[in-house]
């Protein structure tokens, strides 16, 4: 039983996607439902989170439902060698509904064809992470009030981020122009720009972090990590490079809204999160409406 | 063929003959089409001389005829292999080997992150590109390109 499950944000068609958006917004009008009464659903994170755990668990309880689970998986038998396999068929035994983070890449994929019950993937590896996709379109759709035409600024490690690579391929059914900003090692992936020649989406790719944001509707930050670089004096050269500061936040759009997946380190300054244009704490809230919404539909409900 | 030459590998009667398979491929070919299980009568000659691959390896297989998606397989590893099916000494028939849409328990997923390098499932890919041939795993999501497509 696969079709219910949430693995890849592919997974969902455009229409999806909206009706998604719309039921998430019935649950920020009233979180607190019994939909899930009666209902159990697993949380098997094989790594540790704190937001995506703490959000879809918050999600299910706002809802009625009963969690069970662990929260690395050295509380698991998987510490006893247990296969993927043989945890995911034991526990959709138990349950009505599957929630998993999982450090390998496919792990969720692989499970949602042997579990029974549907899955929801949490983030598998450095692969997809779905859920957080939902949540960054809700977060645009909120605050923009569309998700069509939008000039989308993304900014940091658009290489290994999963989250930017994601969001692209979802916003591409929306007619968007991005922009990336991102040194010249951590540029955004080959096979990204093809899918968006492919698919004739605009896109333009800068190593200055100046005033081209002030054309921007939504800044999407990421965190530009030390140990992607092969050379510590790489990194040293650009760290400093991909900060926002509130300053250069002055001449751009009253609509401008800033996203960040978080955690942040420093790649935003602590002045920026009193300007009314940051949004990344709503944000996270955001991801417990989206995941009730992901919940709901993955269950018919 | 040149009727003149002489054949390096015997003539057969009824069946098919695999031409312009990579030498180095010859056994994996021979794997993936499940020769070694097979109750006909299999000739092969490896290391001939070839204009297009430089050594070559051929198959004949007697009162065998495949269906094309089962030929199809050996596309990753033989992607220039002719078939020509023969039936009474006479070619009837010559085919391509064409690529196929998927590639299901052939191949092996380069990212060493991916569940089916972990454990033990059966890979599965999309092709994506037929020339050169290149594969996008259906757990990962990440892709093979023809230069690091390796045979399980």
């Amino acid at each position: 039983m696969d079709n219910k499950s949430l693995v890849s944000i592919d997974d969902y068609t455009k229409e999806e996607i909206l009706e998604v958006l719309a039921r998430a917004a019935e649950f920020e009008k009233n979180p607190n439902c019994n939909l899930l009464e009666g209902k159990v659903v697993a949380s098997l994170f094989f790594e540790p989170s704190t937001r995506t755990r703490l959000s879809f668990e918050t999600a299910i309880s706002r809802m009625g439902g009963k969690i069970v689970g662990f929260t690395d998986s050295s509380s698991s038998s998987v510490t006893k060698g247990e296969t993927l396999k043989d945890t995911t068929k034991m526990v959709s035994n138990y349950c009505d509904l599957v929630v998993m983070r999982h450090p390998i890449e496919g792990s969720a994929r692989y499970a949602s064809e042997v579990s029974d019950v549907p899955v929801i993937n949490a983030g598998d590896g450095a692969n997809q992470h779905p859920t957080q996709t939902m949540l960054d379109l809700y977060s645009i759709y909120k605050t923009q009030g569309t998700l069509e035409n939008l000039n989308i600024f993304m900014v940091g490690d658009l290489k290994y981020g999963r989250t930017v690579h994601s969001l692209l391929m979802a916003m591409s059914h929306f007619n968007p122009t991005f922009h990336f900003i991102a040194p010249k090692e951590l540029e955004i992936p080959l096979a990204y720009k093809i899918f968006m020649n492919k698919n004739n989406i605009k896109y333009h790719e800068h190593t200055e972090f100046n005033d081209i944001i002030n054309d921007a509707d939504i800044l999407y930050m990421t965190r530009v990590q030390r140990e992607r670089f092969a050379d510590p004096l790489e990194y040293e050269k650009v760290k400093n490079v991909y900060i926002l500061k509130n300053d250069m936040l002055e001449n751009t759009r009253d609509n401008l809204r800033i996203l960040h997946p978080l955690p942040r380190v420093n790649e935003i300054a602590v002045d920026v999160d009193e300007n009314p244009k940051a949004y990344y704490f709503q944000q996270a809230l955001n991801g417990v409406y989206a995941r009730q919404a992901i919940i709901a539909k993955a269950l018919d409900l | 063929m040149n009727a003149k030459k002489e054949l390096q590998v015997s003539a057969i009667e009824n069946g098919t003959v695999i031409d312009h398979i990579p030498a180095e491929y010859l056994f994996q070919v021979i794997n993936i089409l499940g020769l070694d299980n097979c109750d006909n009568s299999v000739t092969f000659g490896n290391n001939l001389e070839s204009k297009i691959l430089g050594k070559k390896a051929i198959i004949k297989i007697a009162e065998k005829f495949f269906e094309d998606d089962e030929i199809n397989k050996i596309s990753l590893i033989a992607p220039h292999a002719k078939l020509n099916i023969i039936k009474n000494y006479q070619v009837v028939e010559k085919k391509i080997v064409e690529s196929p849409d998927k590639v299901i328990g052939i191949a092996k997923c380069m990212n060493p992150k991916c569940i089916t390098n972990v454990e033990a499932v059966t890979t599965r890919f999309k092709v994506i590109e037929k020339t050169p041939i290149t594969l996008k795993c259906h757990y990962c999501e990440k892709i093979t390109d023809h230069k690091h497509i390796e045979i399980i």
